[in-house]
């Protein structure tokens, strides 16, 4: 009563839709494996091995021969562009790209030539297997798996192992030890915690040279600039690092120098504040309207160097947190917690902007105890 | 067919040679014989193989120059524009790769884009196997063992492309302290025994290496292997379709038509992996100069596997946050910078595990489901890859909202809402569109498919003609599981007497979640393929109509 229109008859204009995975169409037309004798000379059942005709065999054979001469091209291109670009030319970038796109080209040509070749090989080539093979039964039979847990007890009773629990458990006991020795000999991968993230090289009286120079900052540097900003470090010229300060130490002192109108600080700036055993309001650690921040952000350490100058606004850029420059910088924005603590500043008898003691509080990421003395 | 051609003589010596030792000649026809199904989404998991290899070769060709030390030098290679520069060991040995060995910046940019496309092909392939339930039994512990090989993977990615100590990734490793500072209690102590001291110190780059081209490759290695003889002793799944079962697998055999397939993509593989270094510029960290704890640049972004976390710890407000006796708990780091990567990965162990208890199906699966045949997972497998989506979109909020000129504060609030809000649309209508397909699933089943033929009846009426659809596609049309759970069937015994079990908490969850998970089906009992009475073929047309 039906008209049949499966894939295997291929007859008729209106082809169903293939099922993704499945043999096109026009693959099984070609099927021509005597159903009847399943011993066609091949490896497999010839109801499982669909062979194509040999006028697109041997198609397939000129089609993936010429892939692989063409990758045959694209290797030696490959050799030959390592010796076209000398090495100290690669130096300028500009030919370092050329060279870059010559090798990797040719070297894209070669592996694609060969991939190509192969799928061509496999799909025209080669018989399409539709082979059908078991999965294996699980589990076991009850059989098998009682025979099994039998031998096991019975081994393991004549060891001794079930039976003699002394032996057993002092066994046992000899591991422990032995399983905490790999997590004691790493203690001496760093040294405790201690006090270190809450002191920095800040210290009453120290001069503070321009990020990436060795130049000290006078406060009129910025009170020329009623909006300015300088990222500054501590003035410290250890020649043992090509940046006078080691790395650990800039990164936990670097701080930010900002100008505050007269006008523009906030009531946050009223909170009192101790240094050195010396109270004062925040605003009294400032100097002619300048004030410093540690520019490590309290969130997760990036250097939070984006300064909006009209609305005195610290933003990092790796999580936005924002801090307000004029109040504290208490947050305003963000996921970060805490301000950015505050180094309290003044100036030496040469105009020179120096530090008044340590930040109010430890720089950078908030841990356990930064709030602990 | 040609006659079979003996072996060749040195073939057989080798072979013999061989066998003579190792017994191998059975075992090793069973295994050439091996079935692979066909599909391509069984490649993807390939695709992933194949890179891995890729990042091992190209890898070793890097640890010929790089120098794995935090020392600082001034620079004095041949790159002119960074001559003079103060900068580690590490990123001077880069540079010297790069401008200084022939092919060795095409090998850095194959290894980084390799890393790139294993992570991604692993989270598609991990994709795929979860929405066609190819995770179920026998297959739970090969899933975990995939979570595993995922998470890696993704630990392995960050310690690699920190290496160069360049300036954005010294920035993720300064990213990855500060959140392991947040944690409490032992956060310094993890932080100072992993820094060797304080950041940036000068060891982490030298133990990074070590974990990045030993431990951890090792156990990469040593799970991918694992993973593959648990495949290759359970047999591939397979999709539903004539012949295919839970007892047989069809498609190719090992050899010689799966090896050449297989062969031929690996190459393919390595190709657009090659081409994509030599044309399309990754990770150019001489424009970005060296690491230095004190500066940075605005748009900063991690490699994309890692976006997610960012955009988490972008969004995570600080609300949360607080101090017990004066310690403080940051909250707003740890829920992005640990939580969620807990939730993620936990969630993916976790739920071969959740199902089974749900629909106590323990009935090992071998033919894979087609995604809309679950509605309930498919929804909450789009739920999961939109909240992982959107947080990774997160992670670049700040070139979004410049992009597109929005305030950049308000793509956060925005972001806040749609993490929550994404999901659960996502879940409704992912269920929503796999019912629609189902009931198209039945109504083809019923009624064959449209042939788009146009008849007229003698009435006057006008059909469209419908045709039988093929028996490949009846089969796996009328291949839909009935999707129930043992929780509802124990409901009531037969004395009418309800389950004790199912009426303690435990139970009473259960059987709320397999109501849920069961509840929204269409039912395909009753349907006969090709029974529909619209089921017009153009020669019975007339019979038919006559007979009406």
């Amino acid at each position: 009563m039906t008209e049949k229109n499966n894939n295997t008859s291929g007859a008729g204009e209106d082809t169903p839709e293939r099922v993704v995975g499945t043999p096109t169409a026009e693959q099984s037309v070609v099927t021509e494996a005597p159903a009847a004798q399943d011993d066609h000379g091949g490896p497999y059942k010839a109801s499982e091995t669909h062979v194509w005709p040999e006028e697109v065999q041997r198609r397939g054979e000129k089609v993936a021969s010429l892939w692989f001469l063409l990758a045959f091209l694209g290797g030696i291109g490959f050799l030959v562009s390592y010796f076209v670009f000398p090495v100290d030319e690669i130096a300028d970038p500009q030919i370092g790209q050329y060279s870059n796109m010559a090798l990797g080209g040719s070297l894209t040509l070669a592996m694609f030539g060969i991939g190509a070749g192969m799928t061509v090989w496999a799909r025209k080539v080669m018989p399409h297997y539709e082979v059908a093979s078991p999965y294996d039964e699980l589990p076991s039979s009850a059989e098998e798996k009682g025979s099994f847990s039998d031998f096991f007890m019975k081994g393991a009773d004549e060891s001794g192992f079930t039976k003699r629990p002394l032996m057993r458990r002092t066994l046992i006991l000899a591991m422990v030890p032995l399983g905490l020795a790999p997590i004691v000999l790493l203690r001496d991968t760093g040294p405790l915690p201690g006090d270190k993230l809450k002191n920095t090289p800040w210290e009453d009286g120290m001069r503070m040279y321009v990020e990436g120079t060795h130049r000290a900052i006078r406060a009129e540097d910025l009170e020329n600039d009623p909006y300015g900003m300088i990222s500054a470090l501590p003035a410290i010229d250890d020649e043992n690092y090509p940046h006078g300060i080691s790395l650990n130490d800039a990164a936990k002192s670097v701080i930010l120098l900002i100008k505050v109108p007269e006008d523009d600080w906030k009531q946050g700036m009223e909170e009192e504040i101790e240094v050195d055993g010396e109270s004062g309001q925040r605003l009294n650690w400032t100097h002619n309207g300048i004030v410093a921040y540690s520019k490590i952000c309290t969130h997760v350490g990036c250097p939070a160097a984006l300064y909006e100058r009209t609305t005195h606004r610290i933003l990092c850029p790796c999580h936005q947190s924002t801090f307000d420059a004029s109040d504290a910088a208490k947050v305003v924005f963000g996921p970060a917690h805490r301000p950015l603590p505050q180094l309290p500043i003044g100036v030496d008898d040469e105009g020179y902007l120096v530090a008044r003691g340590d930040f109010t509080a430890p720089p950078g990421p908030t841990f356990w105890d930064y709030a602990k003395d | 067919m040609s006659k079979t051609t003996q072996a060749p003589k040195a073939l057989r010596g080798v072979g013999n040679f061989i066998d003579d030792r190792f017994h191998l000649a059975k075992t090793g026809e069973k295994n050439l014989r091996k079935v692979f199904p066909n599909h391509w989404s069984f490649m993807l998991g390939e695709i992933a193989l194949y890179s891995f290899i890729i990042l091992l070769v190209s890898g070793v060709f890097l640890t010929l120059w790089f120098k794995p030390s935090m020392v600082e030098v001034i620079y004095d290679g041949s790159y002119e524009r960074l001559q003079g520069v103060p900068m580690s060991e590490a990123y001077a040995s880069t540079l010297f790769i790069d401008f200084e060995v022939r092919g060795g910046f095409l090998v850095r940019q194959i290894h980084h884009w390799a890393a790139l496309i294993f992570v991604a092909s692993l989270v598609v392939h991990m994709l795929r196997v979860f929405f066609t339930g190819a995770f179920r039994k026998p297959r739970e512990i090969n899933w975990l063992i995939g979570v595993a090989i995922f998470m890696l993977a993704m630990i392995e990615g960050l310690f690699g492309y920190s290496l160069p100590d360049d300036l954005p990734s010294g920035m993720g490793v300064r990213i990855l302290q500060g959140v392991i500072l947040a944690v409490p209690l032992v956060g310094t102590y993890i932080s100072m025994f992993l820094f060797g001291g304080e950041f940036p110190g000068e060891d982490i780059i030298t133990r990074l290496y070590m974990l990045h081209v030993l431990a951890i490759p090792a156990l990469l290695l040593g799970l991918i292997v694992a993973h593959f003889m648990i495949l290759w002793h359970q047999k591939h799944t397979q999709y539903p379709g004539p012949g295919r079962t839970d007892k047989t697998v069809v498609g190719t055999p090992m050899f010689p038509g799966f090896a050449v397939k297989a062969g031929g993509f690996f190459f393919f593989t390595f190709a657009v992996i090659a081409g994509l270094s030599a044309f399309v510029q990754i990770n150019p960290i001489h424009l970005f100069g060296p690491f230095t704890p004190t500066s940075i640049t605005s748009g900063l972004q991690p490699d994309w596997y890692m976006g997610f976390m960012e955009g988490a710890l972008r969004i995570f407000p600080n609300w949360f946050d607080f101090s017990i006796f004066g310690y403080a708990v940051p909250m707003g780091v740890l829920v992005p910078g640990l939580g969620i990567m807990g939730v993620v990965f936990g969630g993916l162990a976790l739920w071969p595990f959740i199902e089974q208890w749900i629909t106590g199906d323990k009935r090992a699966r071998n033919v894979a489901d087609r995604p809309r045949n679950a509605p309930v997972r498919t929804g909450v497998g789009v739920a999961m890859i939109t909240f992982y989506g959107l947080c990774w979109l997160a992670g670049s909020n700040d070139i979004l909202s410049e992009t597109f000129s929005i305030n950049l504060y308000l793509t956060t609030y925005i972001f806040r809402v749609l993490v929550i809000l994404g999901p659960i649309v996502a879940f409704m209508v992912t269920k929503r569109i796999c019912l629609g397909l189902q009931r198209r699933d039945r109504d083809t089943l019923e009624h064959g498919y449209e042939s788009g033929t146009i008849r007229q009846l003698p009435s006057g009426e006008f059909i469209e003609v419908h045709k039988e659809s093929s028996e490949e596609t009846t089969d796996v049309l009328a291949s839909k599981p009935v999707i129930t759970s043992t929780a509802l069937a124990d409901e009531v015994d037969d004395k009418g007497v309800e389950n004790p079990a199912a009426r303690k908490g435990k139970g009473r969850l259960r059987r709320a979640l397999a109501h849920w998970y069961t509840k929204d089906n269409v039912s395909f009992e009753g349907v006969e393929p090709h029974s529909g009475h619209h089921l017009h073929h153009s020669k019975d047309v007339e019979k038919e109509s006559a007979a009406h």
